[in-house]
C-alpha cells in the first residue's frame, strides 16, 4: 500500500512514543538492578565500585527467609482455598438461579472496590471483637478474600467459553451428573482453573497492605519483611532482594505465557 | 435425583467467605461507633465522637489529597496507557506483541513494595534521576521528588499502568476493524479514523479503566507511605497512622468507613456522569 510522507511521520512518532513508554515501565527495574551491585552502602550513580555482597546479605537475612516461607505457605493455602470456593461459585453462578444469587456475587466481588487497608483493618477488628487468635490462618483468610474475585472472573470466563454440547452428549448417553462433571466439565475447564490458581497465588504472594494489619512478627510475609527492612536500613540489600523478586516473577510469567498465552488469559486477544 | 446437582456443595465455601467479608465490614461499622480506650485495642461505649473528630479541616484536606492523587494518577495512566494498549493490540509482528505484553504486564505481578522501592532509588536526591541530571549539567541542585505529590504520582502511574493497559487492550481488541476500514475507504485519514471511529468505540473501556485506576490508587498504601514519607497524607496512610501509631482503632475504623463511602460516591458520580455524556453523544 502506498504510504504518504505524513503516514511515515506518524509511524515514527508512534515508535518513539512506544519506546519512551516502555522505557518508563522498565526504568525502575534497570535502576534497581544497577543499584543492587553498588559496593557502598550509600547509593550513588554510577556506582564507584561493584560487589555482590548485598545478594549474600539478602540470602542471610533471617527475616527474608522466614517471610519467604510464610508467603509461600499463605499463597499456597490462599490460592487453593480461593480456587475451590471461586470455581464452585462461578459454576453455580453460571448454571443456576437461586435465592440471593446476585447479593452473594456482589459481596464476593466487593473486595475489588473495598481498599485493601479496609479489608485488613476489618479482619483485625473482627478478630479483636470476637476474641479470636491471630495466626497464619488469619493472614490466609485475608488473602482468600482479596484474590477470590480474580479466580471467580477467570473461571467464569472459561465457563462461558465452554461448549455445552459435550456435557449434553454425555448426559444423553446416561452419564450421571458427578461422572459428567469429573470426566467432561473439569478437564475442559482445567486451563482456566490452573491460570486462575497461578494468578491467585502471585497476587497473594505480592499482597502487602492488608497483610500489614494482621501479621505478627512470627507470621510476617515477605513483602512486610521487605517493608520493615526499608524502614530500618538504607543499604542496597533490598535492591538485591528486588532483583531476585523480579527475576522469579518474570520467569514464572514467561512460563505461563508459553503454556497459556497471556493475551488469552487476560482476554485482550 | 435432584434437579440441581452440586448446588449446595459448590456454593457453601463461597457463602462462608461472603459471611466473613460481611462480618469484617460490620466490625468496622461497629468499631467506628465506639469510644477509644487509650492503650487498648478493645473499644469503649457507643458514641458518635469519632465522626465529630473527622469533621475537621485536617481530615478534609486528607480526603482532598487522596482525590487529587487519584485524579492525576488516572489521567496520566490513561494518557500513557492508551497508546501502549493500542500498540499491543495492533502490532503486526507477534514477537513485538509478546514483548509489549510481557513488559507492560510483569509490573502487575510485582507488588507494591518492589516497585515503590525501585522508584525510591530513581527519585531520591542521590538517586538515579538526579545523578543523571546533575552530571549532564541540566540542573545545578537536586530536584526534590521524594516526599512530594509529583513523586507519588509518578510511582502511582507506574503502579496502575498495567491494569489500565489490560482493560484498554481488552476494549480495543473487541472493536470491529471493518468499521475502521469503511472509514478509510471513504477517504478518512488515519488520525481522523482514530478520532471519529476507534476512540469513540473504546470509550466504555476508557471509563472502566478510569474507575479501576481510581480504585487502585485509592487502595494504594506503600507508595504514598514510602515515597510520600509522611509529607503526602492519604486516607490509606492516615488510617494506618491512626491505628498503629496512636492505637486509636475506633477512629481508624470511622476514617476507613468514610473513605469507603467517599470512594463509592466518587465512582458513582463518575459513572453516572459518563453515562449521561454517552447518551448525549449518541444523538
Amino acid at each position: 500500500m502506498y504510504k504518504s510522507f505524513s503516514d511515515h511521520l506518524l509511524d515514527w512518532a508512534g515508535r518513539i512514543l512506544l519506546t519512551l513508554i516502555l522505557g518508563f515501565l522498565v526504568l525502575p527495574f534497570i535502576v534497581v538492578f544497577i543499584a543492587s551491585f553498588n559496593e557502598s552502602a550509600i547509593l550513588s550513580f554510577p556506582p564507584q565500585s561493584w560487589s555482590t555482597r548485598w545478594y549474600v546479605n539478602a540470602f542471610e537475612y533471617r527475616d527474608f527467609g522466614n517471610g519467604l516461607r510464610n508467603s509461600l505457605r499463605v499463597a499456597a493455602f490462599g490460592a487453593g482455598i480461593a480456587l475451590v470456593a471461586g470455581a464452585g461459585f462461578a459454576y453455580v453462578f453460571n448454571r443456576y438461579d437461586f435465592a440471593f444469587k446476585n447479593t452473594l456475587n456482589g459481596i464476593l466481588l466487593s473486595p475489588l472496590i473495598i481498599p485493601n487497608f479496609t479489608i485488613g483493618l476489618g479482619v483485625l477488628v473482627l478478630t479483636a471483637a470476637a476474641s479470636m487468635p491471630r495466626n497464619v490462618w488469619t493472614v490466609v483468610a485475608v488473602h482468600v478474600i482479596i484474590v477470590l474475585p480474580f479466580v471467580v472472573r477467570s473461571v467464569y470466563v472459561s465457563l462461558q467459553n465452554l461448549e455445552r454440547a459435550y456435557e449434553q452428549a454425555a448426559e444423553s448417553l446416561g452419564g450421571r451428573p458427578l461422572h459428567v462433571l469429573l470426566t467432561i466439565t473439569l478437564p475442559l475447564l482445567l486451563p482456566g482453573l490452573v491460570a486462575g490458581a497461578i494468578f491467585a497465588a502471585i497476587l497473594s504472594f505480592n499482597e502487602f497492605t492488608a497483610s500489614l494489619y494482621v501479621v505478627s512478627q512470627r507470621t510476617e510475609t515477605l513483602p512486610v519483611a521487605m517493608y520493615n527492612y526499608v524502614r530500618e536500613y538504607a543499604d542496597p540489600t533490598l535492591a538485591a532482594m528486588s532483583v531476585l523478586y523480579v527475576a522469579a516473577v518474570a520467569a514464572l510469567l514467561l512460563l505461563v505465557h508459553k503454556i497459556f498465552r497471556l493475551e488469552k488469559v487476560l482476554n485482550v486477544d | 435425583m435432584t434437579k440441581r446437582p452440586f448446588l449446595g456443595w459448590f456454593a457453601s465455601p463461597s457463602i462462608l467467605i461472603a459471611f466473613g467479608i460481611t462480618a469484617s465490614v460490620l466490625a468496622i461499622v461497629q468499631y467506628s461507633l465506639r469510644a477509644h480506650v487509650p492503650g487498648s485495642i478493645d473499644p469503649g461505649g457507643f458514641t458518635l465522637a469519632n465522626f465529630a473528630t473527622l469533621w475537621h479541616v485536617a481530615y478534609g484536606l486528607v480526603f482532598l489529597n487522596s482525590l487529587l492523587l487519584c485524579i492525576w494518577t488516572a489521567l496520566f495512566a490513561l494518557l500513557i496507557g492508551y497508546p501502549l494498549a493500542y500498540a499491543m493490540v495492533r502490532a503486526r509482528s507477534l514477537s513485538l506483541r509478546s514483548a509489549i505484553l510481557l513488559i507492560s504486564l510483569t509490573p502487575l505481578f510485582l507488588g507494591e513494595i518492589v516497585r515503590t522501592y525501585s522508584w525510591m532509588i530513581v527519585l531520591g536526591n542521590r538517586g538515579f534521576l538526579n545523578s543523571v541530571l546533575l552530571q549532564t549539567g541540566l540542573i545545578e541542585r537536586p530536584i526534590n521528588l521524594m516526599f512530594t505529590m509529583s513523586g507519588v504520582v509518578i510511582a502511582l502511574v507506574h503502579f496502575t499502568l498495567p491494569i489500565v493497559v489490560v482493560m484498554l487492550a481488552a476494549a480495543l481488541s473487541h472493536i470491529d476493524r471493518n468499521l475502521e476500514r469503511a472509514a478509510t475507504s471513504l477517504g478518512a485519514g488515519r488520525i481522523r479514523v482514530f478520532l471519529t471511529v476507534t476512540l469513540p468505540l473504546s470509550i466504555p473501556g476508557v471509563v472502566a479503566a478510569t474507575s479501576t485506576a481510581f480504585a487502585w490508587t485509592f487502595s494504594a498504601f506503600a507508595t504514598p507511605q514510602m515515597i510520600g514519607g509522611g509529607q503526602v497524607q492519604t486516607i490509606s496512610t492516615m488510617v494506618y497512622q491512626v491505628g498503629f501509631a496512636s492505637f486509636n482503632f475506633p477512629l481508624a475504623a470511622s476514617l476507613s468507613l468514610m473513605g469507603l463511602l467517599f470512594a463509592v460516591a466518587v465512582l458513582a458520580i463518575f459513572n453516572t456522569g459518563m453515562r449521561q455524556l454517552e447518551r448525549h453523544g449518541a444523538h
